[in-house]
């Protein structure tokens, strides 16, 4: 019982974080470069559009980064004997990604706030990409620990522990670097398409006013490229990624397919109507893909789940070794889709910003893009949540592959205990959520600064109804 | 004697180290968030106590994740004990922490009397709550808690609630009052520097009798020795300088000289958590009980090879990391001042205009006014 609560505590905390995680490290970037195409070619209007993302980038890091706290005392709490067995390889990235990643993040967060009338402008457009390298230096040093969850490399286990040997060798592992490519250009693609929903639906809504759509057309045109461009490699990394999986945690890359019994050219289902162990009452199979996606050839071998059980059993003892094989099947569906259709989705985008200038994307011709649109920034979200659902998941029952076992890692507590801090984090964060989500939605509505109801631009006036007090102002 | 031979004690004193500029740092801020309701007249002074707290805040809060994320590299043990033992305790405080940091982003998102009211209570709260934990908690450190052969804690929440324990709490909670007005009598100027300065004076009485009895407490009351154990002269000097810093950094507030007041609150907190650090030593989590099933540094520590890893990475960032949180302070080192067109009680949106008051300032000598109204215009937040 404390398990299951303490594995659903992990799921809820994990989970909440990273809807915010990717929007940091992505928003950062993208106000970043926005910011710098200000400053270069003095563009009024993206500086305009960089002060606006700029704003629902700070709403959206406050939750971001306190949330993230409770991470960096969640292993002790409820996992204190995964934290003994493993504390001497798996502590060291976190401290170092505190020290390296969110001192930078956080200091340079607070000069980019309060500085920009106290610093050169070429200083505060430094302070801001400081913040976007600490965002993405987090992700590596984070995903380099978890990567060692998937992957163990550079350790022996000495004494009921495991010892570090090598940290080059951590560094180097080969699922890190597929895992930071994967996360971090997902980053980037959620922010994307974030800024391609708001953009689309403000150009469109803004119809009357031509300093806002103008404004806004570029935002659109811009995001649906830059959301392209990264949701292409996003799909790449994990294509690499899977071979990694394959050779490395081959179980989950059975279970990903539900592939029961090892096959030679291996078809890969895309939906599947009906039981996925026994026979299915409907399935489209894609012939030889899952061999493709696997090992990169026509015919080659992918392991079944009853065979990698049984080499399991015969390696660690009696036991099962499957993860929840539902769960890893659809997680993996749901994300690849969200995937393509965002891909889809900002190419849609691409083709309407190129005809008639524009036009495809706002007024009544862009009536259905700025829908689709607007619905599309939901997918991201979508696509990184079953992302990880998925890479944990099909962990199981391992927290370090091949090494611990997730129910022998827990925490020594009672079920009351894990419940009320379980119960706790869900209360508070589903009220941060809620005010979070309002907080943004009102950001979006906001006028673009410098920009009246007319269309003229106002040099530093007041703007309008919606205004709020500058809170954070030295 | 090989440079990386005794690694393990190195590292302690590092943990020290970080929640010592830790509590330095964010005691400051949490003493702004708690007094800024005692000390603020109207809208317009709540809004220079949270700026004159707001570019870095959030620097000053990363302390405690790199504490604890060391803490996890150097002494998976300790940290596994620690937490899994003093659970209830640490979940209080990271809720209380969570919603204190989105009060300071979210309190002026919405031009709303009410709900910046919300927002005030729960960034008083959000600093309030921790304060008093973290004192409990260091006492419960020094004192030691019963503890099972492990480093076993299972006593709960009420077991950390030891009398000694509670005066321990609210001598860090007027500690940290204590430590943030004077910064605020240091970053603001006129009556709400006043306003601070007046008030050091009872909230220091305060934080001298309540520390004094935490120091004369503990030093009396001993739990059983350690075999390496310090002698009781550094942790009881260190408890007395800190509990005599209060006095020195209270009369300087006094006198109005805010730069040493602050220097001596400061040297209080620091002095306070090396007393608490040089006391729990050679232990980790030092047992009430029985010495034997206290966790004791060698004990906790990792292997050789993560020690002399972390070595190297601290010494090579750690000096970029207090350059550029040095420089912040550096950068934001002028008082605020209150414009002259805000002694109206509040602010009303869209009113303000260019509110920007520039070299209008009346007290001009170096120091920067606020503006008041609403103008977006220029600003992130």
């Amino acid at each position: 019982m404390q398990l299951a609560l303490a594995r659903w505590e992990f799921a809820v905390v994990t989970v909440f974080h990273f809807f915010f995680v990717p929007v940091t490290i992505g928003l950062a970037f993208l106000v970043a470069l926005m910011q710098t195409l200000a400053y270069r070619r003095g563009d009024a209007e993206w500086d305009r559009l960089s002060r606006f993302f700029g704003r629902m980038f700070l709403i959206n890091i406050a939750v971001g980064v306190v949330t993230g706290i409770t991470l960096e005392f969640q292993f002790g709490l409820n996992w204190s004997a995964y934290s003994i067995f493993v504390g001497n390889i798996f502590g060291a990235p976190l401290a170092i990604e505190a020290l390296l990643a969110f001192f930078m993040e956080s200091t340079f967060i607070g000069l980019w706030i309060f500085g920009r009338d106290r610093l050169s402008p070429r200083l505060h457009l430094a302070t801001i990409w400081m913040v976007s390298l600490g965002t993405v230096l987090s992700a590596l040093f984070i995903l380099a620990a978890n990567s060692w969850m998937q992957h163990p490399v550079g350790y022996k286990v000495v004494g009921g522990k495991a010892v570090l040997t090598n940290f080059w060798a951590i560094l180097g592992n080969p699922v890190l670097w597929g895992a930071f490519s994967h996360t971090v250009l997902a980053a980037f693609a959620t922010a994307g398409a974030l800024m391609l929903g708001i953009s689309a639906w403000r150009a469109h809504r803004g119809a009357a006013n031509s300093g806002e759509r103008s404004a806004f057309l570029r935002g659109a045109r811009f995001s649906a490229a830059f959301t392209c461009a990264t949701t292409v490699l996003v799909a790449v990394a994990g294509d690499i990624q899977a071979r990694l999986m394959d050779t490395y945690q081959p179980m989950k890359m059975a279970a990903a397919e539900a592939l029961y019994h090892t096959e030679r050219g291996a078809s890969f289902s895309l939906i599947t109507i009906g039981n996925l162990k026994q026979k299915p009452v409907f399935q489209i199979r894609v012939p030889h893909l899952l061999s493709l996606i696997a090992n990169l050839s026509w015919n080659g071998t992918v392991q079944g789940i009853d065979n990698l059980q049984a080499a399991d059993v015969a390696k660690y003892g009696k036991g099962s070794y499957i993860p929840l094989i539902p769960l890893t099947y659809w997680s993996f569906r749901v994300m690849v889709g969200a995937g393509i259709a965002m891909i889809l989705l900002s190419g849609w985008g691409i083709w309407a910003a190129r005809r008639r200038g524009g036009g495809g994307l706002s007024g009544t011709g862009g009536k259905w893009f700025t829908r689709a649109a607007m619905w599309g920034m939901a997918l991201p979200f979508i696509a990184n949540t079953f992302g990880w659902i998925f890479t944990e998941v099909g962990r199981q029952p391992w927290v370090v592959w091949g090494l611990m076992l997730t129910r022998k890692g827990v925490s020594l507590l009672s079920v009351a205990d894990v419940a009320l801090t379980l119960a706790g984090f869900v209360v508070v964060y589903t009220a941060l959520g809620v005010i979070d989500a309002w907080l943004m939605v009102r950001a979006a509505r906001r006028p673009l600064d410098g920009i009246g109801a007319g269309g003229e631009v106002a040099e530093g006036g007041p703007i309008g109804a919606e205004a709020e007090v500058p809170g954070l102002i030295y | 004697m090989e440079p990386f031979a005794n690694l393990n004690t190195t590292w302690f004193a590092l943990i020290g180290l970080l929640w010592a500029g830790y509590l330095f740092l964010e005691g400051f801020d949490f003493g702004v968030s708690i007094v800024a309701p005692l000390v603020s007249r109207d809208e317009t002074d709540k809004r220079l106590c949270l700026n004159a707290i707001g570019p870095v805040w959030d620097g000053n809060e990363v302390w405690l994740i790199t504490a604890g994320g060391a803490t996890f590299a150097a002494f998976p043990l300790w940290y596994a004990r620690l937490f899994n033992g003093f659970y209830l305790a640490l979940f209080l405080v990271l809720l209380f922490l969570i919603i204190r940091g989105v009060s300071f982003e979210f309190r002026n998102k919405v031009d709303d009397p009410r709900w910046r009211l919300t927002w005030d209570w729960v960034n008083f709260l959000g600093s309030f709550v921790p304060a008093v934990v973290w004192g409990v908690a260091f006492t419960d450190f020094v004192h030691g808690v019963p503890l099972f052969p492990g480093g076993h804690y299972q006593a709960g929440l009420p077991g950390l609630l030891h009398p000694i324990a509670i005066v321990g709490g609210l001598a860090s909670l007027a500690l940290f009052s204590l430590h943030g007005l004077v910064f605020l009598s240091l970053k603001t100027s006129g009556g709400l520097a006043e306003r601070a300065r007046r008030l050091a004076m009872p909230v220091g009485a305060a934080a001298l009798a309540l520390l004094g009895s935490t120091v004369a407490w503990v030093a009396v009351a001993s739990r059983p020795a350690v075999p390496g154990q310090l002698t009781g002269a550094l942790p009881l000097g260190l408890g007395i300088a800190a509990v005599a810093a209060v006095g020195v950094g209270t009369s300087f507030a006094r006198a109005g000289r805010d730069g040493w007041a602050f220097g001596a609150t400061g040297f209080a907190v620091l002095a306070a958590v090396g007393a608490v650090w040089s006391r729990m030593f050679p232990a980790v989590f030092p047992a009430s009980n029985h010495a034997a099933n206290g966790l004791t540094i060698a004990a906790a520590a990792s292997e050789h090879n993560t020690l002399v890893v972390m070595t190297v990475v601290a010494a090579i960032f750690m000096p970029f990391v207090l350059l550029y949180q040095g420089w912040t302070y550096w950068v934001f080192r002028q008082r605020l001042t209150r414009p002259p067109e805000a002694r109206s009680a509040r602010p009303s949106a869209g009113a303000g205009g260019p509110a920007r008051a520039g070299g209008a300032t009346p007290a001009g000598n170096g120091s920067e006014t606020i503006p008041t109204g609403s103008q977006p215009t220029a600003q992130h937040a």
